[in-house]
């Protein structure tokens, strides 16, 4: 995964749901590259158009609120989205991402200095956010180690097959 | 200092020892000497069900075979229901069903439902006894939750998760604080679960117990059938809660009494348990509810509700498709007709509560009034088949969320309530309280 990202902004509101990031007539597929094509589409029809590889979600309270389906990380992470930073996350979603491998960071004060357009640099493993606009540097708490052993492996999966392997 | 509920379930289920489970090893804490657990602890606990659906098994699919692991950790504690866009609505869901059910059988997996067999899954897994009292369930919907109301600690997770937990038998978990919810009084008539549920979240809001588990408690959950629970912990995810759970009782006994394919273990919370917040509800004060567009907490009574014309009522759901929820719609619509600019669309949970629905004439009683009966789905609540909204049309739901464009169009609104104001606005063709049309 990647530790360091430069993207552009999508800012967001708050309790931005799973049917706002897919809507649930396209859960009848399930690659990143199909779900990539309808994500946002209900709240934001120009997103999936428009959205380049790098790019950063910037969202406000409880993001990704509603169902656990993973098609939403899945489609955020497939419309090339880098990373997801916003005031708080919705549980499922929030362990969702980190089990994809698509980083997500909680971090207020960074988003209440972030319009859409800006650019941010981010770094996950310091938890630093630098809007180059503004010049203002942001910290996050770090994750745990745990989730951080998950998020460096690239997800859940790789990060149980490795274990596994050691456990053999 | 003592335990929540929670605490104590997810006590009983931690991995003992260094490291964790390797697939197939299934240990489980021994009941009586298991250690504590507190909440913000990260542990690693073995689950007794492992649940998915349709929309959510072809990803956790997907994932399992990357795992390099021939066969799942338990195959009768792997369930996998076709109900979400099952009757198939498309190729493509056909297709989802298809490999659901050609990994089924690969697998030997017994407790696989298709359609004709299958229902509601939240509906489905309590009727069948496949969750029980003390268990640790995940489930890859968010409305695992549901069987908190059997003194289960349940949650929902993404499909990744649940194929991890196939494999391996275990789950990684974070100890939630718990929110205790108290409500005393005696309900008004035609209040309900749904109500109290709705009431809740419209005060603590979306995110109110976010990363928490919620105890329901108190006179008026005691005296609540297992049909109220079940709605009330099925929608603890909407104040974005992790689980949502009712103490083991008569009632919850004499449920599963007969139905239980395993033994129940019952656990009670501490009287010096410590909660992050303990919230007292005068339920005698609560009238019908509704969950105005576009969130589950825009909660308002009935009686403020306004002049609001409606297209469409669905009654049923994981939420509220049991033979409770129907008794209540079939009272009000017996005898009288659904208003002619209304859709009424009413879904038994499960193949069990059809046949009892019928059974109790109320089949007829719906199609003579002039609704719908469909067989069980998810369908509407999500906008996928079975009663979808153009825009511009409303609808009173009894499911339990109305984000924009859930049930269809963007520019479509989804009211929420439970089933007696349901049915009474699909007769009156508005937002209606059961005095109204009686």
């Amino acid at each position: 995964m990647l530790m360091l990202i430069e993207g552009n902004v999508w800012k967001y509101g708050d309790n931005v749901d799973t049917d706002a990031i897919i809507p649930a007539r396209y859960l009848n597929v399930s690659t990143p590259e199909e779900l990539a094509r309808h994500c946002m589409e209900d709240i934001d029809a120009g997103f999936a158009g428009a959205v380049q590889p790098g790019d950063v979600i910037v969202g406000g309270e409880n993001f990704g609120c509603g169902s656990s389906r993973e098609h939403a990380p899945l489609a955020i992470k497939g419309a090339g989205v880098a990373v997801v930073v916003a005031r708080s996350f919705a549980r499922i979603f929030y362990r969702n991402g980190i089990n994809i491998g698509l980083p997500i960071l909680e971090c207020p004060e960074a988003v209440e200095g972030t319009e859409k357009g800006d650019q941010l640099t981010v770094d996950l493993k310091a938890g630093t956010i630098t809007n180059l606009r503004t010049g203002r540097t942001y910290q996050t708490s770090p994750f745990p180690a745990f989730t951080m052993e998950i998020i460096q492996a690239g997800g859940l999966v790789p990060y149980t097959r490795a274990k596994m392997t050691n456990d053999k | 200092m003592g335990h929540t509920l929670a605490e104590k379930i997810i006590a009983a289920h931690v991995v003992e020892g260094p490291g964790s489970a390797a697939p197939g090893d299934n240990r489980r804490g021994d009941t009586d000497s298991h250690p504590e657990v507190w909440p913000g602890d990260l542990v690693e606990a073995t689950v007794d069900v492992v649940l998915s659906n349709d929309i959510t098994a072809p990803i956790a699919i997907r994932e399992f075979e990357t795992l390099d692991v021939e066969r799942v950790f338990d195959p009768s504690r792997v369930v996998m229901v076709a109900d979400h866009f099952a009757p198939n609505k498309d190729i493509k869901s056909a297709e989802q069903c298809a490999q659901m059910r050609q990994f089924a059988q690969a697998q030997g997996l017994p407790h696989h439902f298709d359609v004709g067999r299958m229902g509601i899954e939240h509906v489905l897994l309590p009727e069948q006894g496949l969750v029980v009292p003390g268990d640790l369930v995940v489930g890859a919907d968010s409305h695992t939750c549901t069987y908190g109301a059997l003194g289960a600690f349940a949650t929902g997770m993404g499909s990744t998760d649940i194929a991890v937990a196939m494999a391996t038998g275990c789950t990684w978990l974070r100890v939630p604080e718990t929110i205790r919810v108290v409500y005393r009084g005696r309900l008004r008539p035609w209040v309900g679960g749904k109500d109290l549920i709705l009431y809740t979240i419209g005060r603590i809001g979306v995110s109110g117990a976010l990363y928490k588990a919620i105890e329901f408690a108190g006179p008026v959950i005691d005296h609540l059938s297992m049909d109220g629970r079940f709605t009330m912990a099925n929608m603890a995810i909407e104040a974005g809660g992790k689980a949502g759970l009712v103490a083991v009782d008569e009632v919850t006994r004499a449920y599963v009494e007969g139905r239980a394919s395993r033994a129940p273990r019952v656990y009670q919370a501490d009287v010096d348990a410590t909660y992050a917040q303990v919230v007292e509800i005068d339920a005698g004060q609560i009238e019908p509810q509704v969950a105005f567009p576009h969130l589950p907490e825009n909660v308002r009574p009935v009686g403020q509700a306004g002049d609001v014309r409606i297209d469409q009522v669905v009654i049923g759901s994981c939420t509220n498709g049991r033979l409770e929820d129907l008794r209540v719609a079939a009272e009000l619509l017996r005898g009288r007709q659904v208003h002619p600019d209304v859709r009424c669309i009413v879904v038994p949970g499960s193949q069990q509560v059809y046949l009892d629905t019928l059974r109790e004439g109320w089949v007829e009683a719906f199609v003579e009034a002039g609704a719908v009966v469909s067989t069980p789905t998810c369908g509407p609540c999500l906008g996928g088949h079975m009663g979808v909204l153009a825009a511009g049309e409303r609808a009173v739901s009894t499911t339990n969320r109305n984000f924009r464009g859930r049930m269809g169009h963007p520019e479509s609104e989804v009211y929420l309530a439970g089933p007696a104001v349901a049915a009474a606005s699909a007769i009156a063709g508005r937002i209606a309280h059961p005095d109204d049309i009686t």
